[in-house]
């Protein structure tokens, strides 16, 4: 659970919110140095990336028409992706934590195998359910829908595997935050849509908060079911990732360039959205 | 510092000494000659998997003791790698230009040319769209896909098409040739452009339609042994074997045509 | 009748009846687990009845036959009101937005809402705290706004269940007297397990005790002349009412009762309730001499053992004296005895 202060108690540390009179519990020493290793197995290669950049004419190459067309796409396409999280994502994550619905275990299984899922496979899974001779896609091309190559097929490829990021997040905000207040709203007369907007979803926000962070990290980050079900095609399907991939066979400069600048990215968005914190 | 604090540090430096040690080590590549025997190590391009197979499999027949791993992947990938100093005895490439890199740096002996590759188009089964010609391919509404003109097959299209005064519109531009393969085979796509071996190496899951125009991007491989083998004659062997009728007949088995 | 409830609810053991009259508050008094919080989920639709009526003003709540609804008002739509005893304050909204929460949610305007809500604070004496969020309040604090929040909805029926229990004991007086002022005209279900609330906030009691209402009646009646084992174990209370003369309590009968004084500043004349325990009456048989005590002439009707000890009762009052205090006064019903109890041991309560 959050704690929801307006103002620091007396004698908190501005710098780490923290009260420097209070004693931390059983931390071993050990754990410092494995907690270190881990630390620098994740920086280190970020930073060993930074050292291989071509600063001279990093400006040029991020900045090149195809890497500002990729760009542009994966801003695009991952919002988009978790706009479609939240519409879809939200309410199952409420049926998950809440629901009483026969097979619902088994539901939640399902929900989260794209997790563990290798891209690829999500790729030809979309394929088998929207391609052109999918389970779906057959019907919709009669229609006059085309999903493959299309944008649509790279949003569609990064909300299958960033939609579980979302629901797992939020149901175990939901089960933490329980029902009580739910409970004490309906008795003050709030329906139970009323009681979603003005108790449940302020008070699982920073729970919600991360997975939608989470979600579009997933879905900015999504290489293996986008080239699988979407193709490659610049402007339209070719997002950032596959553009650093592709860049590598010609020019590693400037995948090394992409890549920072994808890591960038993800470091804004995560830290705008930290540093916001759970205001209201 | 207090004696616990120093103890504390001594600890992670030598658990910081030994995991580097052991990034080290995995960072070596293939690993020591057998040592009841000889390791030949050859590089060669992915679309060399199955024929270098065959040709290492006869290979090792006709040297007892002698072991031949193939590592296999893209040519500039491979090329990167000798560069670094990956421990290659011979490298087949699947274009000259990447050939010519490690030329240039003197790592590779003088190249040989073994075998060529010419485009084809890819159609699914009974080929829906009808596609019968390389101009077929800018028809309006059809689907095709094609290799993007950094890696190589996609430069060999880009050569051809712009050699026949075609502007194609493809819906996709994959990274690799197996992409390209995929979404044919799929079904997704009405028609690739991929090579010959490809088309062969698919069986019946795509039908190839040969085309005129393939002539102006034909696509050579070129073999050499690597300067800095510890082995050159058994290298030097190696690559008379892919020279020899033998190995030719299991390239031409595959699609591949003579230099 | 404004609220009937009578219901089954077999996985829980509990079989209950219950009847609210509008304006009047009911006590059900019974220990941990005997089916009090059943009932007012019942009524607040958190639980179904297997078998069962629950109607509030008219209007059929819920019905069940054999485990089968046949109606079903949904707990939002029943203008019921629950208080437990953690006052559950929405963490993420100011006091105010709190105590307006369910104006809001009932469709009055924005300026309607913020109105009733500072009525209502106004009325729990908490109206500077408006602007507090929940965190920034004691707990007392928060119980009182939890009231002025259940209040405000305007509920028909006002559920309290065990509203005092996690509060320190020095809080529990203001609450009492917040919760007395407020549920005056208020329509309300109060489950405790204290004597105390019944007492002092409760018109009538039901003695809930194994699922089942054990006993009823108007709550002097049962606290004083419990019939049922439960209440008789906690209740049993000596309780005297009368006027405030200042210093004590006159009661009808003449005498005047000392004792320690919950609410010193009432005007004279106030209806008061003098309370103590059975066990801090001494049983003597002439007037005794010495400290100054409340004294209360009476002859004995009855004595029960009540476990070690025994209880003498008299016209109107319990005493818990040891079975060698009997044997030596002789005390058989018919026998005139002077009852004292120190005016430390009297508790005087406002009705």
């Amino acid at each position: 659970m959050t704690t929801w202060t307006s103002t620091p108690a007396l004698g908190t540390s501005r710098r780490t919110g923290r009260d420097p009179a209070v004693v931390p519990g059983g931390l071993p020493r050990w754990a410092f140095v494995p907690a270190a290793l881990g630390g620098l197995f994740v920086v280190l290669p970020l930073v060993a990336m930074g050292t291989r950049v071509d600063w001279t004419n990093y400006w040029g190459l991020i900045t090149s028409e195809s890497a500002r067309a990729a760009l542009a796409l994966s801003l695009q396409t991952a919002a988009t992706s978790t706009v479609v999280c939240l519409v879809l994502g939200i309410p199952l994550a409420l049926v998950l934590a809440r629901g009483r619905l026969p097979g619902q275990s088994l539901l939640r299984s399902l929900v989260l195998v794209p997790l563990v899922l290798p891209p690829v496979v999500g790729g030809v899974a979309l394929l088998s359910t929207f391609g052109r001779r999918g389970l779906l896609g057959e019907s919709m091309e009669v229609l006059g829908l085309q999903i493959a190559f299309s944008t649509t097929a790279v949003v569609l490829a990064q909300s299958f595997v960033a939609l579980p990021f979302l629901v797992v997040s939020l149901e175990g905000a939901l089960r933490t935050a329980g029902e009580r207040y739910e409970v004490v709203a309906a008795g003050l007369g709030a329906g139970p849509t009323t009681v979603l907007r003005r108790v449940t979803l302020p008070l699982v926000w920073p729970g919600l908060l991360s997975g939608t962070v989470l979600s579009f990290a997933r879905a900015l980050g999504e290489f293996g079911a986008t080239i699988t079900f979407a193709g490659s095609l610049q402007g339209v399907t070719r997002t950032l990732p596959l553009e650093v991939y592709l860049q590598r066979e010609s020019d590693p400069d400037a995948a090394v360039a992409l890549s920072l600048l994808l890591v960038a990215v993800a470091v804004v968005v995560i830290a705008a959205t930290h540093h916001r914190g759970p205001s209201r | 510092m207090t004696a616990r604090a120093r103890r504390t540090a001594r600890v992670t430096a030598a658990l910081l000494a030994a995991t580097s040690v052991a990034a080290g080590l995995a960072g070596c590549g293939p690993g020591p000659v057998a040592a009841d025997g000889t390791t030949l190590t050859v590089f060669a391009a992915a679309s060399l998997t199955e024929a270098f197979e065959q040709v290492a499999d006869d290979f090792e027949a006709d040297h007892p003791g002698v072991d031949v791993r193939l590592s296999l992947a893209g040519s500039s990938s491979l090329v990167a790698q000798i560069q670094q100093g990956a421990p290659a005895d011979v490298f087949a490439s699947a274009d000259t230009t990447t050939m010519d890199e490690l030329v240039a740096d003197d790592l590779v002996g003088t190249p040989q040319d073994f075998a060529t590759n010419t485009l084809q188009i890819a159609v699914p089964p009974g080929n829906p769209a009808g596609v019968a010609s390389l101009q077929d391919l800018a028809a309006p509404g059809l689907r095709l896909v094609v290799c993007a003109p950094q890696v190589p097959c996609g430069a060999a299209t880009a050569a051809t098409v712009d050699g026949a005064g075609i502007a194609l519109q493809p819906v996709s531009e994959e990274q690799s040739v197996t992409d390209v393969l995929g979404k044919v085979t799929a079904g997704e796509a009405d028609a690739g452009l991929v090579y010959v071996t490809d088309v062969a190496r698919a069986g019946d899951q795509v039908d190839g339609i040969p085309f005129a125009e393939s002539d102006a991007a034909v696509n050579t491989y070129p073999i050499a042994t690597v300067t800095d083998t510890d082995q050159p004659e058994l290298a030097r062997e190696f690559v008379d074997a892919v020279l020899s009728p033998e190995g030719q007949a299991v390239l031409a088995g595959l699609g591949f045509a003579a230099p | 009748m404004t609220f009937e409830l009578t219901a089954t609810v077999p996985s829980r053991g509990v079989d209950v009846r219950l009847d609210v009259a509008a304006g009047r508050t009911l006590a059900l008094l019974g220990p941990n687990g005997a089916g009090k919080s059943t009932a007012l989920g019942l009524a607040a639709g958190t639980l179904r009845p297997h078998d069962g009526d629950i109607t509030l003003d008219g209007r059929t709540l819920a019905r069940a036959r054999g485990g089968r609804r046949t109606a079903w008002v949904a707990a939002h739509r029943r203008r019921v009101a629950l208080l437990a005893q953690d006052p559950m304050l929405f963490p993420h909204l100011s006091v105010r937005d709190n105590v307006a929460f369910g104006p809001r949610a009932q469709g009055r305007s924005r300026r309607a809402a913020a109105t009733a809500a500072k009525g209502w604070l106004d009325a729990t004496g908490l109206g500077d705290l408006a602007d507090r969020r929940p965190a920034a309040l004691s707990g007392g604090q928060a119980q009182r706004i939890a009231i002025a929040r259940a209040l405000a909805a305007r509920p028909r029926l006002l559920l309290l269940d065990e509203p005092m229990a996690a509060l320190d004991v020095d809080v529990t007086p203001q609450l009492r007297q917040t919760l007395q002022h407020l549920l005056a005209e208020q329509t309300t279900v109060l489950a405790t397990h204290d004597v105390l609330d019944a007492l002092l906030l409760a018109d009538e009691v039901a003695v809930v005790d194994g699922g089942r209402v054990v006993e009823r009646g108007p709550t002097a009646e049962v606290l004083s002349r419990p019939r049922s084992a439960f209440a008789a174990s906690i209740a049993g209370l000596n309780l005297l009412t009368g006027t405030w003369t200042g210093d004590g309590v006159a009661t009808a009968t003449g005498e005047v009762v000392h004792g320690h004084a919950t609410h010193p500043e009432v005007p004279l004349g106030t209806a008061m309730t003098a309370v103590f325990r059975p066990a801090a009456v001494a049983l003597h048989l002439a007037d005794p001499h010495g400290s100054p005590r409340n004294t209360f002439r009476g002859t004995v009707r009855t004595v029960e053992p009540r476990g070690d000890l025994l209880r003498v009762r008299t016209e109107r009052l319990a005493a818990d004296v040891t079975p060698q205090a009997v044997a030596e006064l002789s005390l058989v019903p018919g026998r005139s005895v002077v009852a004292t109890v120190k005016a430390a041991e009297v508790d005087v309560y406002r009705r």
